[in-house]
C-alpha cells in the first residue's frame, strides 16, 4: 500500500488539531471558512481600498467641482461636466496627447524590434551568453532618475560623449548638436534614453517567450525541410507572439504615464515640445492647483488607459487561444 | 561607606528625573526655506538666537527647484512642519488670504518693529497683501534682485579692448543699455579666450518653475511691459502685449539666439553660476544672492569678476527676487516663533546677517555710510534694489506664472509662433485666471 502526500496532510493536521488547546478549537471552530479567508484578505483589501479605491473615487468627485487646493478656505462649488468640457477642448492637452503618442509609438516600436532581435541572438546560447544577457540587463536596473541626469550630462554640447561621438562621425561641430535643446531632437533624445533603458525588459520576455517553444517543432520542421525563414515566420514568431504583445502591453502602460525621466532630461521643453500628458498633469495640479481640472484629466487618462488596455488584453487572449 | 552616599544618589535621581520634564519643554523652531548659500548664513546666524533664549533651531531646506511644490503643499495641507518659512515674495497674497501666515501688524505695534526701518521695496514686495496697504505678513528678510556679473579681466585686457573700440566705437566696460549689452554678448560669443571658446552671456530659460519668466520680466519692463492698466486694475489689454512689450520679448530672444552658450535651453540659477564659473559666459544674469558666492570663487572671483545692475531702455527696472519670514498660523510654536522674527529685526542683528552673506533689508544697515564700500557687490545690489518691480502677488500666482512659463518658453527658446502672439495669448490666459477668481 502506498501513501499519497495528502493523507500526509490530513495525518499532520490531525496531529496539530489533537495538539491545539481546546479553547482555540472552539473558537476556531466557530469561524466558517469563508470568514477565515476573509480574515486573511482583509487587510490587504483595506490597505487597497485606503491607498488606490478610495483616492480613485475622491478623484472622481473632485473632477465634477471648483475645488484648488491652495484655496482650502474657499467654497467648492459643484460645475457638472464643465471641467470634462474644458479639458477635452482644450488645445494644449491634445497636443500634449499627441506627443504623449508619439513617444509611446516610437518607443514600443523600437524597443520590441530591438529587444526580440537581441533575444533571438541570445537564445543562439553562443559561448559567453549569460555574461552578454547580464551586461545587457544593466540599464534597467538603474533607477530612471539616476539614468535621466547622467543622459543629460552625456547630451550636453560642450562635454557630453554622445555630441562628442556624434561629431566625431559626422563632422558637425559639438556645438551644433544641442539634443535637449532643440525642438527637432529633443523628442527624439527621450526616445533613445527610454528605448537604451528598457529594451532589457523587453529583450528578457521575448527571451522566456523564445525559451519556452519545444524542440520538437522545430525538428519536426526540419524533417518537413522547412527553410530556416519559414520556421522563424511560421513557428517562432507566432509562438512568441503572446509574450511580444505582453511585452508591448507593459511598456505601453509604463509610458503612456512616463514622467520622471522626461522631467529630468527635458522638463517638458524646449517650449511645450516633450511636455507629455503626465507633465502636463502635473503642472495643472501642483504648479496651477487647478485640482478639479487636473482631477477631470487624470480620469480621462484613466479611462484612455483602461479602456485600450482592455481592448489589448481581449486581443492577446485571442491569440493565445489560437 | 556605601550607606552613607545612599541618600545623596537618591537625591540626584530625584532632581535628574524632576529636571526631565523641564529638558523636555525646552523648545524648537523649524525654519523653512529654500537650500541656498544664504541659508547656510542663517544656520550661523541663529546660533546666537540659541544662544540668547534656548531654544534650538531647526531647519528644513529644499532645492529652488522643489521649493515652492514642497512648501506649497506643506502649507495648503495645514502641515506643522515649519513653525517659521522664508516664503517666495510671490507667495503673500495667497498666504493671507488662505490664512498661511500670522499678521503681523499687532505684533510688530507691540515691539516697536516699524516697517519704515525697511527698504520700501521689500516692505511692499515682502511683507503686504493687499500691496501698498499697511497689512504686514512678514518681516522683510532677504533682499534679493536680478543683476549681472561680467568677467572683469577680460573687459580690461588691452587687445580685446582695442579690438572692441574698433568694432564698436565706444570702449568696453559694464553695459548701461540693451544695444551695449548685446554688442558686448556678440563680441564674445565664440570668442577664444586663453585657448578655450567662451560665449556672450547666460540668461534665464529655465521652463519648469519659473526661470524664463524671472529673466524675460526683468528685461520687459525697461521695454514698457506693464501689468495692468494703473487707472484699471486687471485690465490688461495693450499693457501685457504692448508694441514695447512685443519689442523687449523680441530682444530677449535675439539675445538667446545669438549670444548664449550651446545647450543653454534650461538655465536658472544654478547653470547660470556654473556657466560662469567655468569661465563659459563673459556676462550672467542672476540674482545678487550668488554675488557673495561668486566674488570668493577661486577662478572668476576677485578682481576678475565685476558686478553691474540691469540695464536701462526706455525705462530702468529690475526684477525683484527674495522673501520675508513669516510665522506660520499652522504652528504649536507660535509665541516662540515671534520671539525669532523680533531678535531678527535688530539692527545688529542684520548687520551680522550682511556679513554673512544674507542681503539684509534694514535701512540701518544698506544706508549705513560704509556700506557701499563693505562688499564689492554692495553699490550694485543697492542700485539695483531702488528699481525693483515683481510678478504678480495675487492668490493665482501659480497659475498666472504657470501660463508666462508657457507662453514665454514656447516662443524664446522653442521659436513657436511671434512675440506678439505669445503676449497676445499670455494676456487672454491671465485675463481667463482673474475672470475666475472673480476679480474681472
Amino acid at each position: 500500500m502506498t501513501t499519497s502526500p495528502n493523507s500526509y496532510a490530513d495525518k499532520a493536521a490531525e496531529v496539530a488539531a489533537r495538539a491545539t488547546p481546546e479553547r482555540l478549537v472552539v473558537r476556531v471552530r466557530a469561524l466558517s471558512d469563508r470568514a477565515i479567508a476573509w480574515l486573511f484578505i482583509a487587510p490587504t483589501i483595506v490597505l487597497l481600498l485606503a491607498i488606490n479605491i478610495f483616492p480613485l473615487f475622491w478623484a472622481i468627485y473632485l473632477s465634477f467641482t471648483n475645488f484648488r487646493a491652495n484655496r482650502p478656505n474657499a467654497e467648492v462649488k459643484h460645475v457638472g461636466l464643465d471641467n470634462y468640457t474644458r479639458v477635452l477642448n482644450d488645445p494644449d492637452i491634445w497636443v500634449s496627447m499627441q506627443t504623449t503618442a508619439h513617444f509611446v509609438f516610437w518607443t514600443i516600436l523600437l524597443q520590441t524590434l530591438i529587444g526580440f532581435a537581441l533575444a533571438y541572438l541570445i537564445d543562439r546560447k553562443f559561448r559567453g551568453h549569460a555574461f552578454w544577457t547580464t551586461l545587457i540587463l544593466i540599464p534597467m536596473m538603474l533607477s530612471p532618475a539616476v539614468v535621466g541626469n547622467f543622459w543629460r550630462f552625456l547630451y550636453e554640447p560642450q562635454i557630453g560623449l554622445f555630441a562628442y561621438a556624434v561629431s566625431f562621425l559626422t563632422g558637425i561641430p559639438t556645438s551644433e548638436i544641442q539634443m535637449l535643446g532643440s525642438v527637432n531632437l529633443a523628442p527624439w533624445a527621450i526616445i533613445i534614453v527610454d528605448t537604451w533603458m528598457w529594451t532589457p525588459y523587453v529583450m528578457l520576455i521575448c527571451l522566456a517567450g523564445l525559451r519556452s517553444i519545444p524542440d520538437y517543432i522545430y525538428e519536426a520542421a526540419e524533417v518537413d525541410r522547412a527553410s530556416n525563414w519559414r520556421q522563424f515566420w511560421s513557428i517562432t514568431v507566432p509562438m512568441a507572439l503572446p509574450f511580444i504583445m505582453l511585452a508591448v502591453l507593459f511598456r505601453g502602460i509604463e509610458n503612456f504615464k512616463m514622467f520622471d525621466m522626461v522631467n529630468l532630461l527635458t522638463g517638458g521643453g524646449p517650449g511645450s515640445t516633450t511636455e507629455v500628458a503626465s507633465i502636463t498633469l502635473k503642472r495643472d495640479a501642483f504648479e496651477a492647483w487647478a485640482t478639479g481640472r487636473s482631477s477631470a484629466f487624470a480620469i480621462v487618462l484613466f479611462v484612455a488607459v483602461f479602456g485600450l488596455a482592455n481592448i489589448y488584453v481581449k486581443a492577446l487572449n485571442r491569440v493565445k487561444q489560437r | 561607606m556605601l550607606k552613607k552616599w545612599i541618600p545623596l544618589l537618591g537625591a540626584t535621581a530625584v532632581c535628574a528625573l524632576m529636571s526631565t520634564p523641564q529638558a523636555a519643554k525646552a523648545e524648537q523652531l523649524t525654519l523653512c526655506w529654500a537650500a541656498w548659500d544664504p541659508a547656510n548664513a542663517l544656520v550661523e546666524l541663529s546660533k546666537d538666537f540659541t544662544t540668547k533664549t534656548g531654544i534650538d533651531m531647526k531647519f528644513e531646506f529644499v532645492p529652488w527647484t522643489s521649493y515652492a511644490d514642497r512648501f506649497l503643499n506643506e502649507l495648503n495641507s495645514r502641515g506643522k512642519l515649519c513653525d517659521l518659512i522664508i516664503g517666495d515674495s510671490q507667495w503673500v497674497g495667497g498666504a493671507a488670504e488662505n490664512g498661511h501666515y500670522v499678521k503681523l501688524n499687532d505684533f510688530f505695534a507691540k515691539e516697536g518693529i516699524s516697517m519704515d526701518d525697511f527698504v520700501p521695496a521689500t516692505v511692499v514686495g515682502y511683507s503686504e497683501w493687499p500691496k501698498n496697504t499697511p497689512n504686514y505678513w512678514a518681516l522683510p528678510a532677504m533682499g534679493d534682485v536680478v543683476g549681472w556679473t561680467y568677467r572683469k579681466d577680460w573687459f580690461e585686457r588691452p587687445e580685446i579692448q582695442k579690438e572692441f573700440k574698433a568694432k564698436y566705437g565706444w570702449d568696453l566696460a559694464a553695459p548701461k543699455t540693451y544695444d551695449q549689452l548685446k554688442q558686448i554678448a556678440e563680441f564674445f560669443q565664440k570668442r577664444q579666450i586663453d585657448g578655450k571658446t567662451v560665449y556672450g552671456a547666460s540668461i534665464y530659460t529655465e521652463r519648469g518653475s519659473e526661470g524664463i519668466t524671472m529673466g524675460v520680466t526683468n528685461v520687459l519692463y525697461d521695454w514698457g511691459f506693464m501689468y495692468e492698466n494703473p487707472k484699471k486694475p486687471y485690465d490688461m489689454q495693450g499693457y501685457v502685449n504692448s508694441a514695447d512689450a512685443v519689442k523687449g520679448l523680441e530682444f530677449y530672444k535675439s539675445l538667446y539666439d545669438c549670444c548664449t552658450p550651446p545647450g543653454a535651453s534650461n538655465v536658472y540659477m544654478v547653470e547660470a553660476a556654473d556657466a560662469f564659473k567655468s569661465g563659459q559666459v563673459a556676462m550672467q544674469m542672476n540674482f545678487a544672492f550668488t554675488w557673495p558666492g561668486l566674488y570668493k570663487d577661486e577662478k572668476v572671483g576677485g578682481d576678475r569678476i565685476g558686478f553691474f545692475p540691469n540695464p536701462a531702455e526706455k525705462f530702468h527696472f529690475a526684477q525683484l527676487g527674495g522673501q520675508g519670514i513669516s510665522v506660520v498660523s499652522y504652528s504649536d510654536k507660535r509665541d516662540a516663533a515671534l520671539q525669532y522674527i523680533k531678535w531678527f529685526a535688530q539692527p545688529d542683528v542684520q548687520a551680522k546677517w550682511w556679513q554673512l552673506g544674507g542681503y539684509s533689508c534694514l535701512k540701518a544697515v544698506v544706508d549705513a555710510p560704509g556700506f557701499k564700500a563693505s562688499q564689492p557687490y554692495a553699490p550694485a545690489f543697492l542700485e539695483s534694489m531702488a528699481i525693483v518691480k515683481d510678478f504678480w502677488a495675487e492668490p493665482s500666482y501659480a497659475e498666472l506664472l504657470q501660463a508666462m512659463q508657457k507662453r514665454v518658453h514656447d516662443y524664446v527658446v522653442a521659436g513657436k509662433g511671434t512675440a506678439k502672439e505669445a503676449l497676445d495669448g499670455l494676456e487672454k490666459d491671465w485675463t481667463e485666471i482673474f475672470k475666475e477668481d472673480g476679480k474681472i
